[in-house]
């Protein structure tokens, strides 16, 4: 489940909602899909926590091999 | 033989001409329409250049083809400069060709519109190829001038609708000879980088000279050999490149591309929130149907005892009328009256039962934070499954000896089937 990318992730409770909202669940499958639909509503709620601001620039190295270096910009100075 | 003639020889005569006609057109502008266009291995390129009534042998040498943009074609007209050459070995004089411009359209326009056209042909720009852009890209790829106008526009909005992501641009030149090469190189070093979900190509507003870089063919296939969906953004809103045609998405601006690939946040979260809002308000649906229904069998159980009671009364009334024919009167009256207040009381405590029972369920419901159906377990029930999952809805399902779970509103018991009844002691409703 967390190897879902986020997209996945909102797609499937999206999902999970929907069926839910039709009803006609027995309690059994409607636990289990609830279950699973919280799950995946915290990890979204992580991911979007977690996501990290970085901002690289591609550079190559004398042998040729791709790196990247961070890449200084800075938007108060910008404006 | 006559003397005085003056004789010339082919050769001399030739030269004289050659002299004559290199001297007085060094360098000339002609018109006309190319016909019998070859174009050899050796990349010098033979032509005739033709009006209704004359024509003139020209050559296009490799190193000044590869400077002109367009392609050259039978049927094109074309202004070109040169100067005249002699052919001694064959008596024929050509036009080498300095410069070559198509008439009408400027020769940029020509080109674009040519490789337009055959990249058209070979269904670059087909709509089945188009890719559809991922919603949420964690990591972003820009090809473009690190020091340009456009990659500072994009960072920009990019920082103001969802700050924390992760962008790795491509540093190009995105002018001038050479950067079309450039640019197709960023696009393919972010491919081979891994992990980028999306890439944004382009540049700010300029030239049709300036944006031309985006109209070569380099670029064109180095974005339609992109393993990574593509967004081209190049110059401003009126401005339409190749690079657009085959891209996946062509955004009008940079700033617009930026807006086209992250999405607000705040949005985001936004409707995450509402998700699981309508998780837990419709997953609690269930729960509610079983209050529904503990509420009809107590309003039934209700009815039955009030049945029995007045057939207990009725038994009662016998009895005392009885009673009464034989013994004492006040004895009698006082028993009636202590059944009937007892009766009574029966009834209210009923009532009152059900009531309490029906509002600790309704706030059950209520309190429930995570809404979980679990929390039905709660309100005592416990629910019993097989070691597989299996939710035992009947001793059928179970063998004495196997081991079941059973979920209480805490925690939870594993056991063992000692004894399965089909039926049991409960009131059957």
């Amino acid at each position: 489940m967390t190897d879902l990318k986020f997209e996945d992730c909102l797609a499937r409770l999206e999902q999970i909602v929907g069926r839910l909202e039709t009803g006609n669940l027995p309690l059994e499958e409607s636990l289990k899909i609830f279950e699973e639909g919280i799950g995946l509503a915290r990890s979204c709620a992580r991911y979007l926590e977690d996501a990290e601001k970085r901002i690289e620039v591609l550079a190559k190295d004398e042998s040729g091999a791709l790196g990247a270096r961070p890449f200084v910009w800075e938007p108060e100075r910008d404006q | 033989m006559s003397t005085g003639r003056a004789v010339l020889t082919v050769s001399e005569l030739t030269r004289r001409l050659q002299e004559t006609l290199e001297e007085r057109f060094p360098a000339v502008w002609v018109e006309g329409e190319i016909s019998n266009y070859r174009l050899y291995g050796s990349g010098h390129a033979y032509f005739t250049l033709k009006d209704a009534d004359s024509q003139i042998r020209a050559v296009l040498f490799r190193n000044r083809g590869r400077r002109i943009k367009f392609e050259p074609a039978d049927g094109l007209h074309v202004m070109a400069f040169g100067s005249i050459e002699v052919y001694p070995q064959r008596g024929e004089y050509q036009l080498v060709i300095e410069l070559l411009e198509p008439k009408g359209l400027g020769a940029l326009q020509l080109a674009f519109e040519q490789l337009k056209a055959r990249l058209q042909a070979e269904g670059l720009f087909d709509q089945a190829r188009k890719r559809e852009l991922p919603r949420f890209p964690r990591k972003i790829g820009i090809v473009t001038s690190p020091s340009g106008a456009a990659i500072r526009d994009m960072l920009r909005v990019i920082d103001r609708r969802f700050g924390e992501l992760h962008i790795v641009i491509a540093p190009c030149r995105v002018q001038g000879d050479g950067a079309a090469e450039e640019i197709a190189q960023g696009l393919r070093d972010l491919n081979a980088l891994g992990g980028v979900d999306i890439i944004i190509v382009g540049r700010g507003g300029g030239s049709l000279e300036d944006l031309w870089a985006f109209n070569e063919e380099a670029v064109a296939r180095a974005i339609a050999a992109s393993k990574v969906p593509v967004v081209s953004a190049v110059g401003h809103e009126v401005d339409f490149t190749i690079s657009d045609f085959v891209a996946d998405l062509r955004a009008p601006t940079p700033s617009a591309a930026a807006e086209l690939v992250v999405r607000e946040k705040q949005a985001v979260v936004d409707s995450l929130v509402q998700l699981r809002a309508r998780l837990e308000r419709f997953a609690a649906r269930p729960l509610r149907d079983l209050e529904r229904r503990v509420d009809e069998l107590t309003t039934r159980l209700r009815r039955e005892m009030r049945g029995e009671l007045g057939r207990a009364g009725h038994r009662v009334a016998l009895a005392t009328r009885a009673l009464r024919a034989s013994d004492p009167v006040a004895r009698v009256a006082g028993d009636r009256h202590r059944l009937e207040s007892l009766q009574s009381r029966l009834v209210t405590a009923l009532t009152r039962r059900r009531d309490r029972a029906r509002y600790s369920l309704r706030s059950a419901v209520g309190r429930l934070d995570s809404l979980s159906p679990l929390a039905v377990l709660g309100r005592g029930y416990s629910l019993t499954r097989t070691p597989t999952g299996e939710v035992v809805h009947s001793p059928a399902q179970v063998q004495i000896g196997d081991a079941i779970r059973v979920l209480l509103h805490r925690g939870s018991l594993d056991a063992h089937v000692t004894d399965t009844k089909e039926q049991d002691d409960r009131p059957q409703v």
